[in-house]
């Protein structure tokens, strides 16, 4: 069985890099995908794969990360100093970061139109499930 | 702020590195031919390789330098620097994934081992990157999040970055893929193995680094 556990941004928000990495690490260890509320910064994201790569042993192979977010191509002047001061005052929650055990997520597609969850079961069949976007018309 | 402190100090101490050699890292994920491109190059100006390449991902798994690589572009111009070719950075490791390339089961874990070791080296040695060339596989999907991890990464360093879409000998490459998902950078397309493009990467890393 699947379990998506939800982390919201209010739950982190006032957690160090490490507290949150540790306890994202700790879900996923448990065999659970987590979406994360916003996004991890980069050099969260480097300490999470760093904290992976040393975890990893007999039965945790590791993860798989995807971090989606909305794509601001045209914003005012006055728009892109609200956006600023918001996330300098409640963080990065704009955006949502998927990060699940590597024995369980086989792949996670992604390309800029939609993201794609590929996972494994017991009997090594891959499932797809289309967490964001449309299907692109061929 | 905190950003703009850092960039006048970064300024003001290249002014004193200038002399000495910058140190240019390749990055990338596993098997896109990091290693191919830092043998091409230092073959080209030094006249010998940096380390074996293989099919097998996480061949390089231990950071490799090449001290003192000077390369010549048009007009005279010189830049030198150490070239550093890092391992390839992964969010997962299986040993089992070894064993489809008909290594032991003891030869497989011993390279996971190793693999995640230089998963971890590579990411510690980006801060000490004075510019970065990334090189991603032009026939696999760039949106990786690998890929963005890493460019993601050095933008916030403000270190300069070159992406370079290797493999391009292949009819599956993809170039143009590799310029939509990064249209902020300079995007080389080339082929390490064949040598082709490799004269427009050289100019490229002039632009690069200045």
């Amino acid at each position: 069985m699947l379990t998506l556990q939800f982390v919201a941004h209010a739950e982190i928000k006032k957690l160090s890099s490490g507290e949150k990495i540790n306890r994202i690490l700790n879900l996923v260890k448990e065999d659970k995908i987590v979406l994360v509320e916003g996004r991890l910064k980069p050099m969260e994201e480097t300490e999470l794969i760093q904290r992976t790569m040393e975890g990893i042993n007999k039965n945790f192979k590791g993860i798989e990360l995807c971090t989606v977010y909305p794509e601001i191509k045209r914003e005012s002047v006055m728009d892109k100093f609200t956006r600023s001061v918001a996330s300098a005052l409640t963080g990065v929650r704009s955006g949502l970061t998927v990060i699940g055990p590597a024995t369980v997520i086989k792949e996670i597609k992604r390309d800029p139109n939609k993201i794609q969850l590929l996972t494994t079961n017991g009997l090594n069949r891959k499932r797809s499930y289309r967490l964001i976007g449309k299907k692109r018309r061929r | 702020m905190i950003k703009k402190v850092k960039g006048f100090f970064r300024g003001l101490l290249s002014i004193f590195r200038k002399k000495k050699h910058i140190k240019l890292g390749l990055y990338g994920p596993p098997n896109a031919g990091k290693t191919t491109l830092a043998n091409k190059i230092s073959m080209d100006w030094l006249g010998e390789s940096v380390g074996i390449v293989s099919k097998i991902p996480h061949e390089t798994r231990e950071i490799q330098v090449k001290e003192r690589i000077e390369i010549k572009g048009k007009g005279g111009k010189k830049i030198s620097f150490n070239l550093v070719d890092t391992p390839g950075i992964a969010t997962r490791i299986d040993y089992e994934d070894f064993l489809k390339y008909k290594l032991n089961k003891t030869e497989a874990k011993k390279r996971a081992k190793e693999a995640t070791k230089g998963v971890i080296e590579a990411i510690k040695w980006l801060d000490n990157m004075d510019c970065v060339v990334v090189v991603l596989d032009a026939t696999l999907n760039p949106y990786s999040q690998v890929n963005l991890t890493i460019i993601g990464n050095l933008a916030a360093r403000e270190i300069p970055v070159l992406v370079i879409g290797n493999k391009i000998d292949l009819k599956k490459a993809k170039v143009k893929n590799i310029e939509n998902a990064f249209p902020q950078y300079k995007v080389v397309g080339l082929s390490a193995e064949k040598g082709i493009n490799i004269e427009e990467f050289y100019d490229a890393l002039f632009e690069v680094i200045k």
